[in-house]
């Protein structure tokens, strides 16, 4: 039938039309809208409401923000213009132009020598050299008075390049040394500059002398050393044990409850025989005028990288099979976790001293760092935990049948992804660990809140608040952005179940 | 067949407590023993030295003592004649109504905000999502600095609130928003009040009763009652009814401008509603998290045969989806609420008086009492934080897959 229809037929085609155009509506922007704003009226409704909501919010926000005042002195000069112009309402952000240093790195000193020299080599020279301005008989009102109208004259950006190196040199020495670790495309020998990089951003943060630092690392490697080699000739709990009596040794004096004092700790008769031979080293610096952003950074860093391996051990000693070991493990982290991070840093800042030995009084911002580290540890433990709970039974078995013992199994089979199972809930710790770095402006540290409250105190800037704390919120959000997104990266790339 | 027994026993040897996996576990368990035991001796010798150093001993005696300072916002009345304890009571009564508070309105905003995440509309879904982002990402502190400058910098002055002045009060003059505090009305209990309030709570009783006797009903017979319109009108009939038989017993006292500031009605202070609003939309941000996770968790398949035994969307949601997603929900959600009631802590920040401030602060202050004062603020919300997770946890447990 159909052979003679197609004979018969006056026309038949024979190529395929191409397809047509859907009708209009049903494509592009057009569509997208339909589908996505106007789907019912419902929909509608709520496309609408969310518009009027998105505007009344940008009209309130935006004249603001971009009619704001870049430049002025005070909050009374930046009113002043705002009145000038004509406008009802305006932005101050001259008190970040003038300030933003300060948040950066609170009243950390600036390398005045180092700016002196740089910028002002012919009027040192003929106002008689470095020693009248610097040197050990100069007048302290001169040399505060120069390095005012020094950093008066050569404005913040080239102070913040040149006064403040030895932060920003840690900072961009940071990223070299988390860069391997982060992006596994890097050559893996960087990661032995990540190992130093703590001694190299102590020295350059705190100054003082260079040996300090270097005979801590020695003192870390030498124990490491005779762990390894006594590991290797009489089993890991001697290897273990000589080593914690190395670190003893090193660090500590275990001659201490004999009432014998002089001869240990090593670590000071190491770095000041050094320090005598060849003295070499920075300023030094005081935690006491570390502060800003600078301040988050480091408490930040060191409690994420002190608190990780923490966390991991506590979560291991939680599964333990070992009664003893669980309960203590399953103490701590209820009790870390059952009170506040601010309880815990009035702790340290009132009560640390009474639990060390008498006599013993250290930094604040090291005992903030302690406890910040034991803080995460704790919420890292059960992030773990889960991911160690999460993992099938079978392959705890089959590293068990393949006769590898406690730790290999760990290392090898369990770990790997009990971790990748867990990398959310880790990231989400470190953020909270990040954000948390503001409570410690109430044991008296200054951090970027702090210090909004002690430009506020200030004549010029008293009664200023948005500006301050926006500075300070895009800080925080762009470091707790960057890790949320790195850790979806990271769930991408070990996503090696989903092909 | 005397050769196929067991092996001979092997006689015990001092080797095996390091060689032998079956001894080893006991060894390390004596020595992590001795070395915690070496480690609190320590911190006990240091602290009684360093004590004893100071002239200090360790006693609780001065929770006794008369505390001598006042508390801006009493739930209890309190004098400052009153007790240390007592003040560490109020604060307690404090730090308490702004967590349970706050977990109320986080889980409220949380919820919509998670729902509203996964909404097919584009718009309302990326509000959500920068709202979200925005709360995750940038610190609690902040968000308290700036809930209480927008309460106490960008609202009126009471003198506003004058003839001819710039603002006026919401809610049909009964609520005004000051740099002071927000004013709202105050409930006076009149006589027969209490047979109001009798009525209202047994009435509620009656909701609960009556839901699990439809419930048994349905199971008996198949049939359903229309459960939730019978609950609305116990709910409100035979209290109002009360209420007007027993001749309006409970009126209000509305906030009236008088003198310099507002008088009669409640003050809720600036201090409390800026804790109170930026712990409810922080941690609103995470359970949105949560909600919107755990909704996702659900597999679609489950939506899918739903509709197809032709049960309407709303029935799905509510038989479905739900029981299935808050299993998921629940244990993170309990450790929201937790994290909530710990960051009311940061009440400091504001001033707001809670246990912190008044058992942890000024006692500590005057007293002199810092090891005494913190262990009983630790014990306080080490307890308060193991009492939230057990409650929850029976509830978690409740709902839970029951497996085999």
């Amino acid at each position: 039938m159909s052979e003679t229809h197609a004979h018969s037929a006056a026309f038949v085609r024979t190529e395929i039309l191409p397809p047509a155009a859907p009708p209009p509506g049903q494509t592009g922007v057009l569509r997208w809208i339909r589908e996505n704003l106007f789907s019912s009226i419902p929909n509608a409704l709520l496309t609408l409401l969310a518009l009027y909501f998105v505007y009344t919010i940008l009209a309130a926000i935006l004249p603001w923000t971009l009619n704001g005042i870049w430049d002025a002195g005070s909050l009374s000069e930046c009113r002043a213009i705002r009145d000038e112009r004509g406008l009802t309402s305006a932005a101050c952000w001259a008190v970040i132009n003038e300030r933003w240093l300060q948040m950066l790195f609170g009243f950390y000193p600036i390398d005045a020598p180092l700016m002196a020299r740089l910028f002002y080599a012919d009027e040192l020279a003929a106002a008689g050299g470095m020693d009248a301005v610097f040197g050990p008989g100069s007048n302290a009102t001169d040399r505060i008075e120069f390095v005012a109208a020094m950093r008066a004259d050569l404005g913040n950006t080239l102070v913040f390049f040149f006064g403040y190196w030895r932060p920003l040199a840690a900072l961009a020495l940071l990223v070299v040394a988390v860069a391997p670790v982060l992006y596994s495309s890097l050559p893996r020998s960087l990661l032995l500059f990540s190992l130093v990089y703590p001694f190299i951003a102590v020295f350059l943060l705190w100054g003082g002398s260079i040996w300090g630092p270097i005979s801590v690392a020695l003192g870390l490697a030498l124990s490491l050393y005779v762990l390894k080699i006594v590991g290797a000739r009489f089993g890991g709990l001697f290897g273990g044990l000589a080593m914690i009596v190395t670190l003893l040794c090193v660090f500590l004096n275990p001659l201490a409850p004999l009432g014998i004092s002089g001869l240990f700790p090593l670590l000071p008769h190491v770095s000041g025989l050094l320090g005598s031979i060849l003295p070499i080293g920075l300023p030094a610096i005081t935690s006491d005028d570390f502060g800003g952003f600078m301040l988050a950074i480091i408490i930040g860093t060191s409690g994420i990288v002190l608190s990780l391996p923490l966390g991991i051990v506590l979560a291991l000693g939680r599964q333990s099979s070992m009664p003893l070991i669980k309960w203590v493990c399953v103490t701590f982290i209820e009790v870390i976790r059952g009170v506040p991070l601010i309880v815990w840093l009035f702790t340290a800042s009132l009560l640390l001293n009474y639990f060390l030995p008498p006599g013993t009084n250290f930094d604040l911002l090291l005992r903030v760092i302690i406890m910040v580290t034991l803080f995460a540890s704790a919420y890292l433990a059960e992030v773990v935990r889960g991911g160690l709970a999460a993992l099938p039974k079978g392959q705890y078995e089959a590293a068990d049948s393949l006769g590898l013992d406690y730790w290999k199994s760990m290392r090898l089979i369990v770990l790997p992804q009990a971790l990748k199972i867990s990398i959310p809930g880790i990231v989400n710790t470190f953020i909270g660990l990040f954000k948390d770095t503001t409570l410690v402006v109430f044991i008296g540290l200054r951090d970027p809140l702090g210090l909004t409250n002690a430009i506020r105190a200030t004549g010029e800037w008293n009664g200023i608040y948005w500006e301050l704390y926006i500075f300070v919120a895009l800080l925080f959000f762009t470091f707790c952005f960057f890790m949320s997104r790195y850790s979806m990266y990271l769930e991408r790339k070990l996503a090696t179940d989903r092909r | 067949m005397a050769d196929m027994t067991a092996p001979p026993r092997e006689s015990f040897r001092l080797s095996q407590l390091l060689y032998d996996a079956r001894y080893r576990s006991l060894t390390i368990q004596v020595v992590a023993a001795i070395l915690i035991m070496l480690l609190l001796v320590e911190l006990v010798d240091n602290t009684v030295t360093n004590l004893a150093a100071l002239g200090k001993d360790i006693r609780f005696g001065f929770l006794w003592s008369t505390a001598g300072y006042d508390i801006n916002q009493q739930l209890i009345p309190f004098s400052s004649q009153d007790t240390h304890a007592r003040a560490a009571l109020v604060g307690i009564l404090n730090t308490l109504l702004v967590a349970v508070l706050g977990c109320i309105l986080a889980t409220v905003i949380g919820v919509l905000a998670g729902v509203l995440r996964l909404s097919k509309n584009w718009l309302v879904a990326r509000i959500m999502t920068v709202y979200v982002e925005a709360m995750r990402n940038t610190p609690l502190l902040i968000w308290i600095y700036i809930v209480f400058a927008v309460m106490t910098e960008a609202t009126p002055l009471p003198r506003e609130f004058r003839e001819g002045g710039s603002s006026s009060m919401i809610f049909w003059d009964s609520v005004a928003i000051t740099n002071r505090g927000v004013y709202i009305p105050a409930p006076v209990w009149g006589a027969g009040s209490g047979i109001v309030v009798a009525v209202f709570l047994l009435s509620i009783a009656a909701i609960f009763v009556l839901r699990r006797y439809a419930r048994k009903r349905q199971e008996q017979t198949g049939q359903q009652l229309p459960v939730f319109w019978m609950s609305l009108g116990l709910f409100f009939l035979p209290a109002l009814l009360a209420f007007y038989v027993m001749g309006r017993p409970v009126t209000l006292d509305y906030p009236a401008l008088g003198g310099f500031n507002f008088e009669g009605g409640i003050q809720v202070r600036n201090s409390f509603i800026a804790l109170w609003l930026a712990l409810s939309l922080y941690t609103s941000a995470f359970i949105a998290e949560i909600v919107r996770s755990g909704i996702l968790a659900v597999s679609k398949g489950q939506t899918e045969a739903a509709f197809a035994l032709g049960i309407q969307p709303n029935r799905t949601m509510q038989l479905i989806i739900l029981p299935q997603a808050l299993r998921v929900i629940i244990p993170p959600l309990i450790s929201q609420y937790l994290n909530l009631t710990k960051n009311s802590s940061l009440a400091i920040a504001v001033g707001y008086m809670d246990v912190r401030s008044t058992l942890g602060g000024i006692t500590i202050n005057q007293t002199g009492r810092e090891l005494e004062g913190m262990l009983l603020l630790g014990l306080f919300y080490l307890i308060t934080s193991l009492v939230i997770s057990s409650l929850m946890n029976v509830y978690n447990s409740s709902v839970k897959l029951k497996e085999r």
